[in-house]
């Protein structure tokens, strides 16, 4: 009684409906439609390495989305690198409490403490970015290494593989951190995000486990391994820089829901014990009744920069599907 | 055969997990609860710490209580709450219409309206360049944000709606008309903040699957054969709510968090808010109870969704009488 994407039905994917392999994604299904072009895209790489960087770089120069998404995240960026130089004011140094938003407080000041909403944002984007790469790199690897193995190895590895990505889908992210957050009473930032990437993996092994099987099947595949290459060598070498462009997708993905799930546990008070994360800051903000005062400088402003942080991931990962598969371009 | 497998591991690993609950959690159950109150007496104490370990069933050795633990689920007993002192599973029920009532229409109508809009969004410049801004902010906010903002707007500000608790407290609990009025007006802030954030990613999710579908050997044929844009579109969109299926399937566990964060926000008397309490209060048989039926709803909307991917994708019919296409 196979459904879904099991292998049965994965052969009908392959050539049937192509979108149907990197199925809806983690966050509420960011349908990575551009994932089956950009493999046909790939052949053997190596030889047009230097052409095809030049054309990279033309039609990315020419797309207005990833312009306008890296050049947003690039300020974040900086602000999470140099944020806490630049901020005016310590996090913890006290002002008259309520202060409006004004010259000298952009983001005016919290209530009962009068502390500098600005340069608490300020630091909390280095927080957020924090977690928000390590979830992305754990949940990577991890979901890269199971999808790998299932595909290109199948039969038992792969039904044992797929028993536990499915046993992991239906167990709610939120309900175990809260299991073991009573457990774990002193947490790093480390712990939060590799919690996440550890429980954040799934969808990407199922996509790159049906773009494997769908690249197991060329040609070139098997000129490799009748000159008797190792497998790993085979995977490393030949089928991962054919869904390179796909992977790099995968990760700015990873990348932006890791970060709205550390804002869900921060906000509960289940994040890092030491920190003050955009979502801790929030966390505080309803804690101390500053939506019933109405100090909304509180909350809204480090918000709205946690909402464009994400959106600019998300337009610039629509720019870059675009310049990696010529069909989704503009017309 | 293969998914009732993949049901019965998630379902035993989750039961696990969630007996552990109370086992993993710093401080023994018993003194916790003995805590509570001001014993002076050392030979009381140690009197009411046995009564209560033969209560709570602890005072056996730990794969006895494992099994226990099982009969419990089996028989839809949770053992008694600390804070509250009533069966769990009371307090349990008390608290799921109200969470019925925010996730089932939430997930249903962000899906179906999501599916329907970002399908017409697809390759119709207009309607895109408003759908996609939109979609993605809703898309990318926090839950917290996004149920913080509504609350300020509409309940400090403008006066619309309250800005917590599941209905005026005033009215009693029950079917009357000024209760189902008072839960209603109530409902209407937590419902957007969930739906608003799902909403946006069906809708961008279907936008880029059918513009990928429009692409398609299929679809260019058909418009080569003279077929009008209607049918073109109507191929493409059942061929991308399939992945669109799987992604809701995918995307349960993070709308129930979500849920979670915005019962919290506004107070609103579900299992979220509930799942705060216990964990303010110490409360694990609680806590252990409420998880239990989430994995149990999620599991069930698992099956549901599977079910459906059947009835929706003939393929798969297909290889599940035997006929392995």
């Amino acid at each position: 009684m196979s459904v879904n994407i099991e292998p049965s039905g994965h052969k009908s994917l392959a050539t049937g409906s192509p979108a149907a392999s990197p199925a809806g994604l983690g966050q509420p299904s960011l349908a990575e439609a551009g994932a089956g072009g950009t493999v046909a895209g790939g052949g053997v790489a190596a030889a047009f390495a230097g052409r095809r960087r030049w054309e990279f770089m033309h039609f990315a120069l020419r797309n207005k989305k990833l312009m306008i998404g890296a050049g947003i995240e690039a300020v974040f960026v900086f602000v999470a690198i140099f944020g806490p130089l630049i901020a005016p004011y310590g996090v913890t140094k006290t002002f008259p409490p309520g202060l409006h938003p004004s010259l000298h407080h952009l983001f005016g000041t919290n209530a009962p403490f009068g502390q500098d909403v600005f340069s608490q944002a300020l630091t909390g984007v280095r927080d957020s970015y924090m977690v928000g790469a390590l979830g992305a790199v754990f949940a990577g690897v991890v979901g890269l290494a199971v999808g790998f193995a299932a595909g290109w190895r199948g039969g038992w590895l792969d039904e044992l593989l797929q028993l536990l990505t499915n046993v992991v889908i239906t167990l709610p992210q939120l309900v175990l951190m809260i299991v073991l957050s009573a457990y774990q009473t002193n947490r790093s930032t480390l712990f939060e995000g590799v919690f996440i990437g550890v429980t954040g993996w799934p969808w990407v092994a199922r996509a790159v486990r049906a773009q494997t099987f769908t690249l197991k099947a060329r040609d070139f595949v098997d000129l490799a391994k009748l000159s008797g290459r190792r497998a790993s060598s085979i995977v490393v070498k030949d089928i991962a820089p054919n869904m390179a462009s796909y992977i790099f997708l995968v990760f700015v993905l990873l990348f932006a829901s890791s970060m709205l799930v550390a804002v869900n546990f921060d906000f509960l008070g289940l994040g890092p014990s030491n920190s003050y994360s955009i979502g801790d800051m929030m966390n505080y903000a309803s804690q101390w009744s500053a939506l019933q005062l109405g100090v909304w400088w509180w909350f809204i402003p480090p918000g709205a920069a946690m909402t464009l942080m994400v959106v600019a991931l998300y337009i610039t990962n629509v720019g870059l599907d675009e310049v990696f598969n010529p069909k989704l371009r503009q017309q | 055969m293969k998914k009732v497998v993949t049901y019965l591991v998630a379902f035993f690993v989750a039961t696990t997990v969630d007996w552990g609950i109370p086992h993993l959690m710093p401080g023994n159950p018993v003194e916790i609860y003995l805590s509570r109150f001001n014993i002076s007496s050392n030979t009381q104490y140690v009197a009411l710490q046995k009564t209560i370990s033969e209560s709570f069933g602890v005072n056996v050795p730990l794969w006895q209580q494992y099994l226990d633990f099982w009969k419990g689920v089996l028989h839809w007993n949770f053992g008694i709450s600390f804070y509250e002192t009533a069966p769990v599973t009371h307090i349990i029920a008390q608290a799921i219409p109200y969470t019925l009532a925010l996730l089932v229409p939430a997930i249903l109508l962000s899906y179906f309206l999501g599916n329907r809009i970002g399908a017409m969004a697809a390759r119709r410049k207009v309607l895109d360049n408003v759908v996609l801004p939109i979609g993605y902010v809703f898309q990318a906010a926090p839950y917290a944000w996004l149920a913080l903002l509504l609350a300020y707007v509409f309940a400090v500000r403008l006066r619309w709606f309250p800005p917590s608790l599941g209905s005026n407290p005033g009215i009693a609990v029950g079917w009357s008309w000024s209760f189902i009025l008072s839960a209603l007006h109530h409902w209407v802030l937590p419902f957007l903040s969930v739906f608003l954030v799902s909403f946006g990613g069906w809708s961008i999710g279907m936008r880029n699957l059918v513009i990928y579908e429009l692409e398609t050997d299929y679809a260019r044929y058909l418009r080569s054969l003279g077929a009008s844009q209607r049918l073109v579109r109507r191929y493409a969109y059942r061929n991308a709510v399939l992945p669109q299926l799987s992604g809701l399937a995918l995307a349960l566990g993070v709308v129930v968090g979500g849920n979670i964060v915005t019962e919290v926000v506004f107070q609103y008397p579900g299992l979220g808010h509930l799942i705060f309490l216990a964990i303010t209060n110490e409360d694990y048989f609680l806590l252990q109870g409420i998880f239990m039926f989430i994995i149990i709803g999620v599991l069930l909307a698992n099956f549901v969704i599977d079910i459906a991917y059947v009835v929706i994708d003939p393929r798969t019919r297909l290889s599940m009488t035997g006929a392995t296409a």
